[in-house]
């Protein structure tokens, strides 16, 4: 009968299955992980101290001096060394941005659904409210009031983005809350967090990875547009949309200045957008958008 | 019944219907509607009925998983209808459920010895360290070996499930353990060695059970005494013995006749009332069973039959039986 | 229908406050408040802090300055700029026909591509074309709108040089219909490329999911062409989560917008927005935080309505 329900091991090799199948999901995971991986790397695989300055060496095109791979910019900096460093930059707003998105709208999500009531109307009231403002106009007002730190900017993004996690969540915790394993800790006497963290939590484990594959994709989107206008990190710090910005003056001369962090950002936001399409279709049939 | 473990009096669970907008209140269900049963210690009350007559809802509303809009529920002596989460607590322990579909009423994403761990770390019972003892000792008792604590629900049949989901429930040492059709998901085969699985543990712990059931032959194995509900109310209440050859009310006999007969040759008249169960949003008036009855009379669209003893332990709801 | 109406403004009436709260306490919030823009300033003196404080009403106690500005809100008094002192409903209205122009221009290309697709896509499922539109359709959702938009420049404006790079009109033109729709050409592209994916996904699902329901098949049963089927019962039936979309989408719509008024220095609400933004001019922060808030409760409000009308069924929920 609730056979729908995910079960842990018996699962995960009709999930390997069924996400194998997903060619670009796979592309996706592979260019995650490299990104990953030249993030995590970057002061050894950067060929230049990112913010070394030299004048005599600006606008190198790429492929041109082995030391500078990908060039130099306006202020003679390795391009690639940016990148590189820009990445770390770009990754750790992403991901820490994503947590935060993703622990807000989970505990609002489960504490509406569980709760029902005044509790779920309050809730969902807010979150309707919040989704009526463009987010970018959103982020960009908070992110212009707070001094911009790597953390800050995170904090900002996640907490302007939380709320299509908390629809998804309380939708599967609407659904799970009415069985009956629910009702048994409920009969035992399990308080109402316990049932909640330890009994419900675990059970929206999957739409919840699929949520958080796509919000750090949307996360670095996000902080490459507000670095882009000038409101996310700040410079001498390196991040692809900044890097961006400074590049637009340059533009009509030299065009692989901007050409470079643009294909980064695309590349990862791509990157995670396959990787949790892909998810969502090995991980949650009832979720998936094409049959 | 000098013993009662548990006596129920006029419970009744009403659900509010709401107009879609501004939640208004446009009606009730009176899905439980003045319930009275009685179980004394280690003996085994069957609640009997069709689908939608609120059986489930009363053994619910019993354990306080849903709550009573009125009536009494008193247990060991204390009444404990309106108490609050905090107050129950100590009752919990004494009094537990084993669920109908084995595969919803264990977590999935939970290992069995997870499950069984939990009623121990609720209560605060011992400590980390002896708790995989417990639950070793519990899964012992049901028949699984303790090696199934390490693995997770799925991987078992639906009746070693079930053998999980009454290990819990016994986790507590409870003194009365509600059944909700416990069997009836199961395999004929497994039903057996289910029930007497449940039999033995009676008889070893001294456990009282509410079997809830829609089926009288599962019933007739396992129950002292039966209660057969209809529509929200209990119609006739009688040991086991009375209730299959003194059948009082119309409407067991007509569930008793729908039995399929065990003993080939002796058939009886099959007595199936007409028409369909009524919606318990709009009960007829006076006796619920009145539109489907053979031997409806005025009086019965009139007035509600009160309960009438007709022998020790048989009481009946119908206005033919004289008071 | 009338009560249909009636009811989902009365919802719309909380969602009203809700925005309208949640726009005051950010103004309130912001370092220095409301007037930041004269506390931070060191040539003005203390004192004519307090006079401005109490001009613009800001000693009176929060709940009365919540009151008065939320009334202000709904009666048109919006406030008035720092700079210049201009009534921000006004600036915010002289911007809106070039926003709502992008918008309109970028929607339509999207619906009509975006459609087009997604229905080809249905019909001839798991087709050459199909995988490759799927796919089209999640590259293009993950293409960061700026990028984008400096790309469309560098190709077609600095190296083809067959469209202008921004702007709205050739100086001296003002006014001359041929030169807007030229600037308008790459605007429109950049912004419209996101929605068209997204309409091109949820136009395939839908229709994928409708043309599998029963009355599809009895349709064809009686002998109904496949166009006749497509356009006349498959069409009404997916039209409804479309709908929907289109003002789910509203929000989005207008941080593209934003983005891509920007590149082009498009002057719309978002070149407008991101301005006041450098200039700390937090009433008109404000006032567009409430306007687009506003224009998304209502657009919403005009696709239930809408979808109410196709499908009698959501009328009595």
């Amino acid at each position: 009968m609730s056979a729908a329900i995910a079960t842990p091991e018996g699962q995960a090799a009709r999930v390997w299955k069924r996400f194998r199948r997903h060619r670009l999901a796979l592309a996706g995971a592979l260019v995650v992980a490299l990104l990953l991986a030249s993030a995590l790397f970057a002061p050894l695989l950067a060929p230049q101290d990112p913010t070394l300055l030299d004048t005599a060496l600006r606008f190198r095109a790429p492929f041109t001096d082995w030391r500078f791979p990908l060039g130099t910019d306006e202020l003679g900096r390795d391009t690639l060394s940016r990148l590189l460093h820009g990445g770390r930059v770009s990754l750790t707003v992403g991901l820490v941005a994503m947590v935060t998105t993703v622990m807000t709208g989970a505990l609002i999500g489960i504490a509406a659904g569980y709760l029902g009531g005044i509790a779920d109307t309050l809730l969902m009231r807010f979150v309707d409210t919040m989704l009526c403002f463009p987010q970018v106009f959103l982020l960009l007002v908070v992110a212009a009031f707070v001094p911009p730190t790597l953390l800050s900017i995170s904090l900002v993004i996640g907490l302007t983005s939380w709320m299509e996690v908390s629809r998804i969540v309380r939708a599967e915790i609407l659904h799970l809350k009415e069985q009956d394993f629910v009702a048994a800790a409920r009969a035992l006497g399990a308080s109402r967090s316990r049932i909640m963290l330890r009994e419900l939590l675990p059970n929206a484990a999957a739409p919840i990875l699929v949520a958080a594959t796509l919000k750090v994709a949307s996360a670095v989107l996000m902080e490459s547009y507000i670095s882009y206008l000038g409101y996310g990190v700040q410079p001498p710090l390196a991040s692809w949309g900044n890097m961006l910005t400074n590049a637009q003056g340059y533009f009509d001369t030299v065009p692989w200045l901007a050409i470079l962090p643009g294909a980064a950002i695309t590349l990862t936001v791509m990157g995670f957008n396959f990787l949790g399409d892909g998810l969502r279709d090995a991980l949650d049939p009832r979720l998936r958008m094409d049959p | 019944m000098a013993d009662a473990l548990l006596k129920v009096t006029g419970l009744e669970v009403h659900f509010p219907i709401r107009s879609p907008f501004l939640r208004r209140r446009t009606g009730t269900v009176r899905a439980v509607d003045g319930v009275n049963l009685e179980v004394a210690r280690g003996e085994t009350l069957a609640l009997v009925g069709e689908s939608g007559c609120g059986k489930t809802t009363t053994g619910k509303a019993i354990l306080r998983l849903i709550d009573p809009t009125g009536g009494s529920i008193r247990f060991r002596g204390e009444e404990i209808a309106h108490h609050t989460p905090r107050q129950l607590a100590p009752f919990r322990r004494r009094m537990q459920i084993v669920f109908q579909d084995p595969y919803a009423s264990l977590n999935p994403r939970m290992t069995v010895g997870g499950i069984l761990a939990a009623p121990f770390e609720i209560h605060r019972i011992g400590d980390a360290k002896d708790r995989p003892g417990r639950v070793a000792a519990l899964l012992r008792t049901v028949g699984l070996p303790p090696e199934a604590a390490r693995r997770y629900p799925h991987e078992f049949s639906g009746g070693q499930r079930q053998r999980i989901g009454i290990a819990r429930a016994l986790a507590l040492q409870p003194d009365l353990v509600i059944g909700d059709e416990p069997v009836s998901a199961l395999d004929v085969s497994i039903q057996a060695q289910i029930i007497n699985l449940m039999r033995r543990l009676q008889a070893e712990l001294g456990l009282a059970y509410i079997m809830i059931s829609h089926n009288l032959a599962v019933v007739s194995h396992v129950a002292d005494r039966v209660a057969v509900m209809y529509l929200g109310r209990v119609v006739e209440t009688a040991p086991r013995e009375a209730l299959f050859f003194d059948a009082r009310h119309p409407y067991t006999q007509a569930l008793l006749s729908a039995v399929p007969e065990p003993v080939p040759g002796g058939r009886r008249t099959r007595r199936v009332p007409q028409g369909d169960v009524p919606s318990p949003a709009h009960p007829p008036l006076g006796c619920h069973f009145h539109p489907r009855c053979p031997h409806a009379m005025p009086v019965c669209s009139q007035e509600a039959p009160a309960s009438r003893i007709v022998s020790p332990g048989h009481a009946v709801a119908c206005h033919l039986v004289p008071a | 229908m009338i009560g249909f109406v009636l009811r989902r403004l009365l919802q719309a009436v909380p969602l009203l406050v809700g925005v309208s709260l949640i726009g005051f306490g950010l103004m309130h919030l912001a370092p220095g408040g409301p007037l930041a823009i004269y506390t931070l300033n060191p040539t003005i003196q203390v004192q004519d802090i307090e006079r401005i404080k109490i001009i613009f009403g800001l000693d009176q106690p929060v709940h009365v300055q919540y009151v008065k500005w939320a009334t202000g809100i709904f009666s048109g008094n919006w406030g008035y700029t720092f700079f210049g002192g201009r009534p921000v409903l006004d600036v915010i209205l002289e911007r809106l026909p070039a926003t709502l122009l992008l918008m309109g221009s970028a929607l339509s290309v999207a619906i009509v591509l975006g459609l087009s697709v997604g229905v080809l896509g249905a019909v001839k499922r798991y087709s050459v074309f199909d995988t490759l539109a799927t796919t089209g359709a999640l590259f293009a959702l993950s293409f960061p709108t700026f990028w984008f938009g400096l790309m469309a420049i560098f190709v077609f404006a600095i190296e083809l040089r067959w469209l202008p790079s921004g702007g709205m009109w050739e100086l001296g033109e003002e006014g001359s219909i041929l030169s807007l729709l030229r600037h308008l050409v790459l605007p429109t592209m950049v912004l419209a490329l996101v929605i068209t994916a997204t309409w091109s996904r949820y136009a395939r699902s839908a229709f994928l999911e409708v043309m599998h329901q029963d009355f599809m098949r009895t349709a064809r049963a009686k002998g109904v062409t496949p166009k006749a089927r497509l356009l006349r019962h498959a069409f009404p039936n997916a039209a409804k989560p479309l709908i929907a979309l289109l003002g789910v989408e509203l929000p989005f719509l207008f941080s593209g917008a934003l983005v891509t008024e920007t590149i082009f220095g498009w002057p719309g609400m978002g070149r407008l927005f991101v301005d006041a933004l450098g200039m700390k001019e937090y009433p008109v922060l404000m006032g567009m935080m409430m306007f687009t808030a506003i224009f998304v409760i209502l657009g919403n409000l005009l696709a239930d309505i809408a979808i109410a009308a196709i499908d009698p069924r959501v009328r009595l929920q």
